[in-house]
């Protein structure tokens, strides 16, 4: 019975194979083709080099498709493209328009408060941020544009990649669902997302939110469904014994208990932001990365030095402000010290 | 009605508990299951009632079943077969709501691994059952408080669980079972993590509750004296199968096979027989010598009033709760008790 059922999924396979192959060939250009199929079957000389008509037609419907999604939903990517658009720029302008020991002043209280008032912490991220305008003056209000791109695109993978997470590790369904995708979208090269991007949006800081999105909240659903699920089972069990809802188990101790493994996945997060937004500089995306670029055209390397030290320095700031917290956080919840009776 | 009722439950682990159950049903065992389906059997045919007020002990090896049998009686575990009656409902037919209402109300857990919330104090631990019906901070950590008081841990209300040791976090697993203040009350190796001192002060305050409250106790233990010194019935399970249901003194006295004889080999009995069951009926007492006596409840058990009986070397008289003179216990009945053909007679007398 069992076996039946195998052999039955295999012959359909094979149907459906069969029938890509035969729509390939029927899409394929006339001149390319054999004069009649039958032809196939009696001259093998086809088996020597890879034949024009064996050729999968998957370009032209995915770019009719891409249009089709255009036409009908171009109201909404727009609505989109407007609010991120909006958001970004408003958020870029008040901080320019900042003076910048005013700016430094914000960064190290932020820190102080995040990091849960360690000093070292504090004066580290203090001097990053400090050299980022005494690298090179023309620095300093790129990389408010590149932490700007960075946060709003953090603020989507937070908004939507966590839900997620948490959706995943409590429906098994939809664990077996995603994974794949996610799988899918870890292992296409990076620069791939900015293209969907660019065609929807246009250049700029927008199909850089999109592609930093896509790029960087596989990792923190994962490590959200992760932290979820590694929960103590006979603490959820508790939890239940004692009549909580499901609400009052996931809010009440599921979530308290992932927040160090979801701390890490957004510190990975801002990592992999960054990342995305210095390669999104060659879509025209302004930042700290098109210095680089500008140093690598002109074969400026200590333009290009220059430029690489600043965003090091970036990526220190954000690795420590999100990491500290994390600790932070699970220290309250962890507390490790140990007393004897 | 019995207070819980468990109706020829199976339990299967597995992916396809319902593909292997026919062959559980025919009497394969467990190894054999095992071994050709790679499932695992929990339990294996148990039936048991639990009537109410008492405490009814569960004993076995590791892994004979002890927790799988504890959690399906609030529905941690659904059985693959049968059915669990509490108070005459089904468990299995409760929904999502009147499941949360049963377990608010109904009953409460110890865990064996204590399952405490790391991220919560002592006191917010012990008042999670209050917090989860909605009662508001200062209600419940005033219960929570007198709770943490009963179990001696004042003082460290304000502590994280890991800041405390394994028997200090089994007191407060315990102190959260007892806030909740429900009927019946689930005990998984409640005091296997404790020393000995406040074991048996813990065995002390159970027995109290227990005169006082009257509670339906389910408790699970590795710990003969400790089932036979609580329990009112015992239940002893090997790999998933119920084996012995009986009185701890039936128990003793008639193992049902080699494995619970195994069990109690190494029993303490005087630990286990009470003084009126080895006692000279008071009308039958003539040529006691009376000069020198004990006074000694009927319900005490030997272990309890032999060194007074030695260090005086006095002859015991047994009196009830009012006081009334029920028998005598010389040297005589005492060594005979503690040697084994004594204790066949015993069984026969309290049968
Ligand atoms: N969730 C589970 N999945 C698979 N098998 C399980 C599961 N829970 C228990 N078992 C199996 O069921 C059997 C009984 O386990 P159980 O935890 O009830 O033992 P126990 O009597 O409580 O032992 P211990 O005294 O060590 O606590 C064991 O063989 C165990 O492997
Ligand atoms: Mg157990």
């Amino acid at each position: 019975m069992k076996k039946y059922k195998t052999y039955l999924k295999y012959f359909i396979y094979l149907i459906i194979f069969a029938f890509v192959i035969i729509i390939s060939y029927r899409s394929a250009k006339p001149r390319y083709k054999p004069e009649h199929y039958t032809d196939i079957f009696k001259d093998f000389s086809w088996l020597n080099d890879w034949p024009k008509w064996l050729d999968f037609p998957l370009m032209q419907p995915l770019n009719s498709g891409f249009d089709w999604l255009i036409a009908k939903y171009g109201i909404f990517f727009e609505g989109i493209n407007f609010f991120l658009l909006g958001l970004y720029t408003s958020m870029k302008n008040s901080i320019v328009s900042l003076p910048w020991p005013l700016v430094i002043a914000a960064v190290i209280l932020i820190t102080y408060f995040a990091s849960g008032r360690k000093t070292q912490t504090t004066v580290l991220v203090a001097f990053c941020t400090f050299f980022l305008g005494f690298l090179s003056p023309r620095y300093w209000d790129k990389c408010i544009m590149t932490t700007c791109i960075v946060v709003i695109g953090m603020l989507l993978c937070i908004a939507i990649g966590i839900p997620v997470g948490i959706a995943m590790a409590r429906n098994k369904k939809v664990r077996n669902a995603l994974l794949p995708i996610l799988d899918l979208m870890q292992t296409i090269p990076s620069f791939c997302y900015l293209i969907p991007g660019i065609l929807l949006f246009g250049l700029g800081a927008v199909p850089a939110i999109i592609a930093i999105f896509v790029y960087a909240v596989p990792p923190l659903i994962r490590l959200t469904d992760l932290g979820i699920r590694l929960v103590d089972k006979e603490v959820i069990e508790a939890s239940e014994a004692f009549g909580a809802s499901k609400k009052q188990t996931l809010w009440g101790v599921q979530i308290p208990l992932a927040l160090p493994n979801i701390m890490q996945g957004i510190n990975q997060c801002t990592m992999m932001s960054l990342a995305m937004v210095v390669i999104a500089s060659m879509i025209g995306t302004r930042g700290i990365g098109d210095e680089v670029l500008l140093g690598l055209q002109q074969l400026n390397v200590g333009m290009a030095t220059e430029a690489g030290i600043a965003i090091v320095l970036l990526a220190i700031i954000f690795d420590r402000i999100t990491q500290s917290y994390g600790e932070k956080i699970q220290e309250r919840t962890q507390p490790k010290k140990k007393i004897d009776l | 009605m019995s207070k819980i009722e468990v109706k020829n439950v199976y339990k299967i682990f597995g992916d396809q508990p319902s593909k292997v159950l026919p062959m559980v049903q025919q009497g394969a065992t467990k190894e054999e299951i095992l071994d050709k389906t790679g499932h695992t059997v929990g339990l294996d045919n148990v039936s048991l009632s639990i009537e109410e007020g008492e405490t009814f002990v569960c004993m076995g090896l590791s892994g004979s079943g002890k927790s799988t049998l504890i959690r399906h009686i609030n529905r941690l575990i659904d059985p693959t077969a049968g059915e669990v009656l509490v108070e005459g409902t089904n468990v299995m037919d409760l929904d999502q709501k009147k499941l949360i209402e049963f377990r608010r109300h109904k009953m409460s857990m110890v865990f064996q691994r204590f399952g405490l919330f790391p991220h919560k104090t002592v006191m917010e631990n012990v008042g999670y059952g209050l917090e989860v019906q909605g009662q508001k901070p200062e209600e419940r950590n005033k219960t929570a408080m007198e709770k943490i008081e009963a179990v001696g841990l004042i003082g460290f209300e304000h502590q994280y669980p890991n800041q405390l040791s394994g028997g200090m976090q089994q007191r407060v697993g315990l102190a959260r079972a007892l806030a909740t203040n429900t009927d019946i009350m689930l005990m998984d190796e409640a005091f296997s993590a404790l020393d000995p001192l406040i074991r048996s002060d813990m065995q002390k305050q159970l027995i109290n509750l227990q005169s006082e409250l009257k509670k339906t106790i389910v408790f699970i233990t590795h710990d003969l004296d400790e089932s036979l010194r609580l329990g009112d019935h015992i239940g002893i399970l090997n790999h998933g199968k119920l084996v012995q249901v009986g009185t701890p003194i039936e128990i003793i006295m008639k193992p049902a096979d080699d494995y619970v004889a195994a069990f109690v080999k190494d029993v303490n009995r005087a630990k286990v027989i009470k003084a009126k069951i080895i006692m000279k009926p008071a009308n039958s007492s003539d040529g006691i010598d009376k000069s020198n006596l004990v006074k000694v409840n009927e319900d005490q058990f030997i272990d309890e009033f032999l060194p007074k009986v030695v260090c005086s070397n006095a002859n015991c008289e047994i009196v009830d709760k009012e006081g009334a003179v029920k028998g005598y216990i010389t040297k005589k009945e005492l060594s005979k008790a503690l040697t084994k053909e004594h204790m066949a007679d015993a069984a026969k007398s309290t049968k």
